[in-house]
Parts: structure tokens; sequence; C-alpha cells
């Protein structure tokens, strides 16, 4: 397996007023392709910090995350654009996604993101084809033109990983998948997660609850801003 | 494509899009209605006093006048920008009737009728001799006898409390008697002893209204002749207080004025030796604006008062769209997170939010014209209602010498202060989109979380 991400001495410190809390501290990671990972770490141990660090969404103060070799900081915001539409894909404990639109539109959403109005309308139809294959495929086929708001928490979050694997993304973070979920359908949440781990998805999955950090092949603990 | 699904979506579903449309309509209207109505009055009072006096006076406010106008409107009608000039006589007098117990103080005015209702609206503004101006002066009961046009506030024709006059089919006989202090060229007494004044019987031929206060409500007009009869300017070389002029279509009225100002300083050169040259030293040319100054001035400063007091109207009104774009953009900056972290750039998340705050000023606009316009073309009917229903008036016309309240809609006002209402609603929906889609997706992610 080669090496997909590779974290050196990240720092990340949070200032609100006079204080400031060092959240990372110098922290060091690789992660090979195809693995599906879990941190898992007390409350405000800095694991959400670190996946948004490694998928773009955050900056580091100090330190460099290379992607494939390239480093996340020297991408303009072009490129970093790209690398979050293309590259990686999210999944938030509260979903995110976007009440406006319908169960399919949201799943659309990064296709459409993908390029420009007329890129969009050349493929369409089979950016629309395969939203609906990966709505079948976590049992929403029936639910595409429903809003989130009708939908439970277990259906939401399956919509978001519908939409995070919607541009084949090289790797799907997931930020407390099941944190609001009841453990039954967070279980179909973690199944969904290793069956797409299990078709070559690497994963990284961040989650305070040892038991569920368990279903990933590979667990760190995050300790006072490292690795232990 | 979600370029144009977000903002209609936005649109539809939120309750506070539909808050904002009713923002913008109501500044919308509120500025359409208060600039059509309180410009149209300053404006209707400035058009009639440029309808009333023409384009350009050569006058002098010394009671005596000046001699040889004659020559130098011979002179003006030379000019082919002049498309009409005549002499005004001007003073004061007294009025009364017979047997009466009250007098009247009053002021004289003088011409000939068929001129001036060619540089004038003179014969829109009286009210029996539209048609014949220039019988103006004749008394329809007997046309052998001297006749008069008062003011309409001093006439015998009744008005209600709506401002509405009620005239008879023809004048009533009304016998008038004026009395004026002839002065001599050189400004003193024309006459002496007893006999001081000039006094004539006139009658009520017609009654004149402007819509200028101090003109209908203390002017007397009658004949030149008469007039210079009365003030004293008759005589071998006869008097004038002012020639008015009115210029054609071709010359505006300030290009106008200063051609007239160099005819006149020739005019003064040619005539210094004559015997009255030094009452010509007196008379000045200006505009209609320039002599009606005294009365144009204080509206003209209400109107400026009324621009500072609309100009912060304004400022409020672009807050209030401001704040209602704020509340609504950081209502949705959770949405400006998730596009952000599925790659959307910054400039894609700004026009989506400027597309939506264009539908909103586009529809709030337009709501607030339409609306504006609707009240407007039925807000005399609205104030006649008022009126017959509850006795108000929003302009009481026993004070206000104006008609109908003004609503002539200027379109290019209109189309102002539309886009106005739509530049300020994309202002207001751009700053709070810069701020939040400049910031880490997850900053703004990790806040609405919170």
């Amino acid at each position: 397996m080669s090496e997909i991400i590779n974290a050196a001495g990240i720092h990340k410190t949070y200032r609100m007023g006079r204080t400031s809390i060092e959240v990372l501290k110098g922290l060091d990671l690789s992660v090979e392709r195809g693995s599906f990972l879990a941190i898992i770490g007390s409350s405000g141990s800095g694991k959400s910090t670190l996946l948004h660090i490694l998928g773009a969404l955050d900056r580091a103060d100090a330190g460099t995350v290379q992607f494939n070799g390239s480093a996340l900081d020297k991408f303009g915001a072009r490129r970093l654009n790209q690398f979050r539409n293309k590259t990686v894909g999210f999944v938030f404990q509260f979903y995110h996604l976007l009440d406006e639109l319908t169960v399919l539109e949201n799943v659309t959403l990064p296709a459409m993101a993908a390029g420009g109005t007329f890129a969009w309308l050349t493929r369409r139809k089979s950016a629309k084809k395969k939203a609906m294959n990966l709505l079948e495929r976590f049992g929403l086929g029936a639910r595409i033109t429903h809003k989130p708001y009708q939908l439970s928490g277990g259906e939401r979050q399956r919509v978001a990983i519908a939409r995070a694997l919607m541009n084949d993304p090289e790797i799907l973070l997931a930020d407390e998948p099941t944190g609001n979920l009841d453990s039954e359908t967070g279980n179909g949440i973690l199944d969904a997660l290793e069956e797409l781990n299990r078709d070559g998805q690497t994963i990284i999955m961040v989650t305070h609850d040892e038991k569920i950090a368990h279903r990933a092949c590979e667990i760190i603990t995050l300790a006072d801003g490292k690795i232990v | 494509m979600y370029k144009l699904i977000l903002p209609t979506r936005y649109f539809f579903k939120r309750r506070i899009s539909i808050l904002a449309v009713v923002a913008v309509a109501l500044c919308v209207f509120m500025v359409v209605v208060v600039m059509t109505v309180m410009g149209g009055l300053v404006g209707e009072f400035r058009d009639k006093n440029h309808d009333f006096f023409g384009d350009c006076i050569v006058g002098t406010d010394s009671l005596v006048g000046f001699a040889y106008y004659d020559d130098f409107i011979a002179e003006l009608k030379e000019q082919d920008f002049v498309l009409e000039a005549t002499s005004v006589a001007k003073g004061f007098g007294l009025m009364t009737q017979s047997g009466a117990d009250w007098n009247l103080g009053i002021e004289i005015m003088g011409f000939e009728p068929a001129a001036y209702a060619r540089i004038t609206n003179f014969a829109r503004t009286v009210y029996y001799h539209k048609q014949n101006p220039e019988e103006a002066f004749i008394p329809s009961h007997d046309r052998t006898l001297p006749g008069c046009i008062l003011g309409i506030d001093m006439s015998p024709v009744a008005r209600d409390s709506q401002g509405i006059y009620y005239h008879n089919e023809t004048p009533y006989r009304y016998e008038l008697i004026i009395s004026c202090f002839p002065l001599t060229a050189k400004g003193g007494l024309a006459k002496a002893g007893l006999d001081l004044a000039n006094t004539k019987n006139f009658y009520y031929s017609d009654d004149l209204h402007s819509g200028l206060p101090k003109i209908d409500g203390k002017m007397v007009f009658m004949s030149l002749g008469d007039a210079q009869q009365m003030l004293g300017m008759a005589g071998p070389e006869p008097r004038a207080s002012a020639i008015h002029i009115k210029f054609t279509d071709a010359i505006g009225v300030a290009a106008g004025c200063e051609k007239i100002g160099v005819i006149w300083q020739g005019f003064l050169e040619s005539n210094k030796d004559r015997q009255y040259a030094s009452l010509l030293g007196n008379v000045t040319v200006q505009s209609w604006q320039s002599y009606r100054r005294g009365s144009i001035a204080p509206m003209e400063k209400e109107h400026t008062m009324l621009m500072f007091v609309f100009s912060m109207l304004g400022i409020i009104t672009i807050f209030i769209i401001f704040v209602v774009f704020y509340m609504v953009i950081s209502h949705k900056s959770k949405d400006i997170g998730i596009l952000k972290s599925i790659g959307v750039s910054r400039a894609s998340i700004v026009g989506i939010f400027l597309a939506f705050a264009s539908i909103i000023g586009v529809i709030g606009a337009a709501i607030g014209t339409a609306a504006g316009c609707a009240f407007l073309a039925r807000i005399n009917v609205l104030e006649d209602w008022l009126f017959d229903k509850f006795q108000w008036q929003l302009w009481d016309r026993s004070v206000y010498a104006i008609g109908d309240i003004p609503n002539k809609i200027e379109w290019h006002v209109l189309a102002i202060i539309a886009v106005s209402a739509l530049a300020v609603s994309l202002v207001g929906a751009v700053i709070p989109t810069l701020r939040a889609a400049g910031k880490q997706p997850v900053e703004i992610l990790r806040v609405d979380m919170l």
C-alpha cells in the first residue's frame, strides 16, 4: 500500500480573546491508501481539528500536510477548491445538508460544483444516474425527492455519505459520523463505511467511542495534542 | 446550475426573504411617493412663477419706473431669440367699495393683456377670458367701463373648504374704488394739497388664479394705460416698471438673459444723454428665477431642507435593507460553510447570494414602484374621500394655494429609486457574503454548530 497522506509537525492553537488553547502540538501522521483509520480521543483532544486540517477545511499554524506528495499549504484557492471538491469527501456529525435542496440535488451538488453550467449540462444525466445509484446503494432510492428535514437522522447521514462519494474522492473523512445517531442506526452507517473500505475506499473516521473505533482497521489515539 | 437553483429556493423557502422583499418594497414605495409629491410641490411652485412672469425681466424696484421702454422693446423685437416683449407698470394702492367702511392695501400691475398672454400663461389663469385674453379688462356688463382683474382670493368668487372656486356664468357687477399716490419721474408726489391721490372706479371684469398666494391674494390687474395714469407714469415720456420677455425655444433662459444684458448695456450707452437717462441706471436684467428670488428662495430652502431630511431617510433606508440582508445572509452562513466544504469557490458563493439579493431587490423594487404609482394615481381621490368621511385634508386648501396634490411621476426618478434599491440590496448582501465566504469552511460550520 502507498502513502496517501503524510502530516508532519502539525500545530494548531485556538485563540479566544486573551485565552489560547494549543490543540495540536507537533503531531505526525501517515495514512496508507485503502486503509480505514479511526482516530479516537477524549472531547477536546483535537481529533476533529486534525481531520479538518487533513481535509483542507482548516489550516494548521505550523507543520505540513502532504497529499499524494503535494503539500496542501502550497495550494492556491482554486486548487484547494478542486481538492475539496474532487479529492476528499467529508461526512459531518451534523450531516450538513442543504435544507432547500432535495436528497438527489444534495447528492449531485459536488458534481454541479465541479464545473460551469455548460459542463454540468453535458454530464447532467450521467451525474444524476450516479447519484441515483449511490442513493439506491444506501437504501434511499425512494427518498430522492424528499427534503433533508423529511428524513430520519440515519437517512440524512447516508445522504451525506452519498454526497461525499459523488465525485469519487480518493479519501473519505468522517467526523463522528454516528455521533448524532442511535446505536442501531449508527451501526448501519458503520456497515456502509466498512463496505466502502472493502471496495478500496480510504477512510479516516474520528470518534470518541472505542467500540465504534474498533470497526476500523487501524486505530490511533490522540491525547494532549499528540498521537499516543 | 446550483447557482440558479439555490437563490430561487432560498427566495421561495425562506419567510425572511418575504420580509426582505417587504422591507425593500416599503422603502421604495415611501421614497417614490414622497419624492413625487414634495418634488412636485416645489416644481409646481417654480413653474407657476415662471409661467406667470415670463423668461426674463428687465425692470426696476423703484416705484418711479423708467422711461424709453418702448424703444428698448422695439430693439428687443429685432432679436431672433426674442419671441415677445411687453411693458408692465407696477405700484401700490388702496382698494375699497363705494359706501364701504373697509379698504385694502393692494399691488397694482398693468399690462397689455394680449402681449402679456403671449409671454406668460395669463390666458390660462383668468376665468372668463381664456379664449379672448385681449378683452380681459373689459367688463362684460358694460364694455365702455374701465375694468380690472382681481386676484381670485380678493374676488367675489365663492370658495369651499376644499379650495374649489365656484364662478357665476358672468362676472358680478362689482364696482371698486382704487386710489394710488402718483409719483413724478424724480420720485416726488405728482399731486399736492387735498388731492394727493389718483382715485378711479374700476369694474370687476375677471379674476386671476395663478396658484401663487401673493398674487392671488394681493394683486389687482388693469390695462397698462390705466396703471400708468394711476401711478403717475403716463405723460409725454411714459414710464414702466419692467419689461417682461419670452425667448424662443432655441435659447435657454440663462443664455437669453445674458444676451439681453449685453443689449441693455448698449441701450444704456446710446441713451445716456436723454432727459430721463438717470432712471435707466436702476434697471436690472434678471431671469425669472432671480426676479422671483424672494418667493422662490424660501421654497427652495425648504426643498433643500427636505432633500436633507430625505437623504437621512435614504441612509436609514439603506441601513434597513443592509441589516435585513445581513440577517438573511447570516442565517445562511451554514450553507456557505457547506458549499465551501464541497469545493465551491468564493466567487461562486458570492454569485449565489448576489443572485438571491437581486431577486429580492428586483421584486421588492417592482412591488414598491408599482404600489407607489398606484397610490399616486389615486392620491387625490383618496384625499377627497378622507375629506368627505373625516373632513381631513393633507394640505388645508384654505392655507395652501394648491389644487390637486402633485402626482406626476417622473420616470427617470422612478428608475433611479428602483436601481438604487437594487444596488442597496446587492451591497447589503455582498458584504456579509464576502465576510462569510472569506473564512475557512470549518470556522463557519463550527460557529453554526454552537
